[in-house]
């Protein structure tokens, strides 16, 4: 049996008992609240329509079966395995590979810091939710009252409400601006309420767990059958799902269908290692990793039906305004009687006045509308819950409690998730032994959010926008791959396939088939090599670039491209290698120390003894 | 020559009262938008309660308190409902400047769109914005209200938690000193039986009962 030298099964460093999970749903809901995010909801629905629809779930589902699914049930048998968090496994294989736990906890660290921010702005969107009309239904008068402000004008009320009411970003990233003290006040209280459900790691998480997991599912259904009855929703599906075959030649759609696997199952950020470290030794990991993973693409798909069902909705209410812009144009300008022209008239109205009086007609503002169009607008991102979709809620009846159930929903996704991230953090901290031991779980904790909560102020600043775009673009991108194709090398042909198929086969009683093997020894490694390069090619092509939003612009409300200066680059660049290169240090900084130990020691000391804990980076 | 009086007069009464005319505005009314059914036709006694109704407007504006309905002029009326009209000065020879009227009707344009229930998006003045209502400003904006709500249940959880835990925490610290306290007792006293010390009850030959001796290997180890 492979055990790893030194290691019981239910004693960590600290000498107490390691906690356990209370009940096998709380582990499987903690996996699943983290798997499922706020990218299920806004970057999936937007990758299926724009990707041609139905044909985007074929490289979905076969980077899944082949990416997602093997690596995703690595993490879980590994964590289980070993019993420790990130940077403890990946220690006890090997001591050289303590780099891959430490760039996975640095990953986690800086996920932490933009996701809460996000996870601000929800909760701003939440409290602001509870009145009638909603704030973001109109704009306000400007200071002569004979008009509206003039940037509300030129956008729109859901925009100037964004941009200016609650970022009040300024039109460059090296102007900072100040701090926004009501964005300062909503990250405090995210922060208060991670501690609340993390303080005493999983004990309260597995509590809280039940709400923040289960919550969302219901809010969707009610979306869902709400959305299905609104009308344009058959459009809206139509839309997206109409699949649009010739798409799948193009590679960019399997580039990121292999990324969209990948962090959506959150994996390489060291959160379902730790989850799996504190299950019972013997618990059918395998199981797990399928059900959650499957689980995992089924909220994509459920939550994409509820999102296109209401973007239907909202398209086709702007192409009715569309049309009936144009027909009052047309009343107001040839003085027809009020209502006299149908939406359906309108083409052959529009061309008999063309005919007489094109002069007249000319001057018109008469625009292009087509359903297309509009249905084609979508967003992914902040912009689609925070611009598209809250102006969606705008025209349902009952506005302030649709409102209320979104953003309350993506105030859990998010929450769940952030609980999977401050895991990744908090376990490998015990577990390296770096707190005395007389210091309690809760004191560590706050003093983490505490840190955090600091350091996230820079993204309430008002170019906090820009840089929460650079983090999220460059963190985990290039990162989570290279930590990810190390933990697969690493387990495979580092701890040794036949090993880890032995200890699979203790945990779960059957061995790995054909298929896991496979996956794990060829299809993996290579397919996370590939999109590696292919990430690195593309981004090396188009120069580093943003959109800012600069009311003075000629082109206003379009947002121009800027550049980023120089030192945001170095920035970008640091951000996307810093943790990647905690693999080559901490390798390098082990060799060295061996070597300076065993020159101290005598020779006949027996050199096999692994010390327990291993990089000392 | 009565009827060339007439003529002339209607000419130029025309020539005051005319698209694009010097201060005249164009008016413009949604009837069937605001009201839907119970929407009103526009007809000629319409007419004379809007003119009534500027005339009210100007004769609130100091210096011109003799306006009657009859210096209001309104032409090009059309199906859409929308019209030209003019305020002529007593004389009838030249219009009031378009200013005067442009305050008047701002001042009293709420009377005015009562007048036919209609509202500033229904009843158009095309030259002449309309001021805004100001925003309902609460005392407090609501999200702070709710926030406060919020962060005090966040706070008492926070705090329920802090302090169960430190409680937990001084109830093992102390336990673990009397588990202590009772072990050091038992090494130091010494056992005895009715009142003769154990150790002595072999010397002295008593009998020792085999049941209750207990052996370590008929435990099972654990």
């Amino acid at each position: 049996m492979a055990l790893v030298p030194g290691l019981g099964p239910h004693v960590d460093d600290r000498g107490d008992e390691r906690p356990r999970w209370d009940s096998k749903s709380q582990y499987l809901l903690s996996c699943l609240g983290f798997a499922v995010g706020l990218g299920n909801i806004w970057r999936f629905p937007y990758l299926c329509q724009a990707y041609g629809g139905g044909a985007f779930l074929v490289p979905y589902f076969i980077a899944l079966v082949f990416e997602g699914i093997p690596l995703f049930h690595i993490e879980l048998a590994i964590g289980q395995r070993l019993r420790r968090g990130s940077v403890g496994v990946w220690t006890a294989i090997s001591p050289y590979l303590g780099g891959v736990g430490l760039g996975c906890l640095l990953v986690s660290c800086l996920v932490c810091l933009y996701y809460n921010s996000v996870l601000t702005w929800v909760l701003w969107f939440l409290l602001n939710s509870f009145q009638q009309p909603l704030p973001w239904s109109s704009c306000p008068p400007a200071l002569d009252r004979t008009g509206f402000v003039e940037e509300c004008e030129g956008s729109s009320t859901v925009s100037y409400f964004w941009y200016r009411q609650t970022l009040n970003i300024t039109a460059d990233i090296s102007d900072s601006g100040t701090v926004q003290w009501r964005l300062l006040v909503c990250s405090a209280a995210c922060w208060a309420v991670v501690y609340l459900c993390i303080s005493r790691g999983i004990e309260s998480t597995g509590k809280a767990i039940y709400f923040t997991a289960l919550f969302p599912y219901l809010v969707l259904t009610v979306f869902l059958i709400r959305g299905l009855t609104l009308p344009g929703a058959a459009e809206g599906l139509a839309h997206l799902f109409t699949p649009n075959v010739q798409i799948l030649q193009n590679p960019r759609v399997w580039l990121d269908a292999a990324t969209q696997i990948f962090f959506s199952l959150s994996l390489a950020f060291g959160g379902h290692v730790a989850f799996a470290s504190y299950n019972p030794p013997r618990n059918d990991c395998r199981k797990d990793a399928v059900v959650i993973a499957l689980a995992n693409s089924m909220t994509s798909l459920y939550a994409s039906v509820t999102i296109f069902s209401i973007m239907g909705f909202k398209a086709t209410k702007d192409y009715g305004r569309c049309l009936d812009r144009n027909v009052l144009g047309l009343i107001n300008e040839f003085d027809f009687p009020e209502q006299s022209i149908s939406r359906d008239d309108y083409p052959a109205v529009l061309a008999h006045l063309n005919a007489t009086q094109p002069e007249r007609v000319a001057r018109l503002p008469l625009k292009n509308c087509h359903l297309e169009h509009f249905l084609d607008k979508s967003a992914s991102g902040p912009g689609l819950a925070f611009i598209v979709f809250t102006e969606a809620v705008l025209h349902m009846p009952g506005a302030p409690g649709w409102a209320v159930l979104f953003f309350g929903m993506l105030f859990s996704l998010g929450l769940s998730s952030m609980f999977g991230n401050m895991e990744g953090i908090i376990t490998p901290l015990l577990d390296l032994g770096t707190v005395p031991r007389w210091v309690p779980k809760e004191a560590l904790t706050g003093l983490i959010c505490l840190l955090c909560f600091l350091a996230a102020i820079c993204f309430t600043l008002q170019s906090g926008n820009y840089w929460l775009e650079i983090f999220d673009s460059f963190v985990v991108s290039l990162n989570l791959m290279v930590l990810a194709f190390f933990e697969v090398v690493g387990v495979i042909y580092v701890y040794g396939m036949k090993r880890f198929c032995d200890d699979i086969m203790w945990m779960t009683g059957s061995r790995p088939g054909l298929y896991w093997q496979v996956a794990w020894r060829v299809v993996s490694p290579l397919l996370l090599l590939a999109i590696f390069l292919a990430y690195i090619t593309l981004l090396a092509q188009k120069p580093l670039s943003y959109r800012a939003w600069d009311p003075r612009h000629e082109q206003f409300p379009l947002r121009p491209e800027k550049l980023y200066p120089g030192w945001v680059q170095a920035t970008c660049v640091l951000l996307s290698l810093l943790p990647a290169l905690c693999i080559p240090v901490a390798a390098l900084a082990q060799l060295l120390a061996r070597r300076r130990w065993r020159r101290k020691e005598v020779p006949s000391q027996d050199t096999h003894l692994k010390p327990q804990d291993g990089g000392p980076c | 020559m009565l009827w060339l009086l007439f003529f002339v007069v209607t000419a130029t009464h025309a020539e005051l009262c005319e698209p694009d005319a010097e201060n005249a505005f164009k008016v413009r009314l949604s009837i069937k938008t605001a009201l839907g059914d119970n929407a009103y036709t526009w007809d000629t006694n319409e007419e004379y309660l809007f003119k009534a109704m500027v005339a009210f407007s100007m004769r609130k504006v100091p210096n011109r308190e003799a306006t009657e309905i009859s210096h209001v002029l309104v032409c090009n009326v059309t199906q859409r409902v929308s019209f030209w009209f003019v305020v002529t000065d007593p004389l009838k020879n030249h219009t009031l400047p378009a200013v005067e009227i442009q305050s008047a009707i701002r001042m009293n344009r709420n009377r005015i769109n009562n007048a036919f229930f209609l509202n500033d998006q229904t009843l158009e003045f095309l030259q002449i914005p309309s001021t805004l209502a100001s925003p309902m400003d609460p005392s407090a904006p609501i999200w702070i209200i709710v926030f406060g709500v919020v962060f005090c249940n966040i706070a008492v959880a926070i705090s329920v938690l802090v302090l169960s835990g430190i409680r937990q925490h001084r109830r093992k610290d102390n336990e673990l000193p009397e588990v202590d306290d009772t072990e050091k007792k038992c090494e130091n006293v010494i056992t005895s039986e009715n009142g003769v010390p154990c150790y002595r009850l072999h010397k002295n030959g008593g009998r020792i009962n085999d049941v209750f001796v207990t052996k370590d290997e008929w435990l099972t180890p654990l």
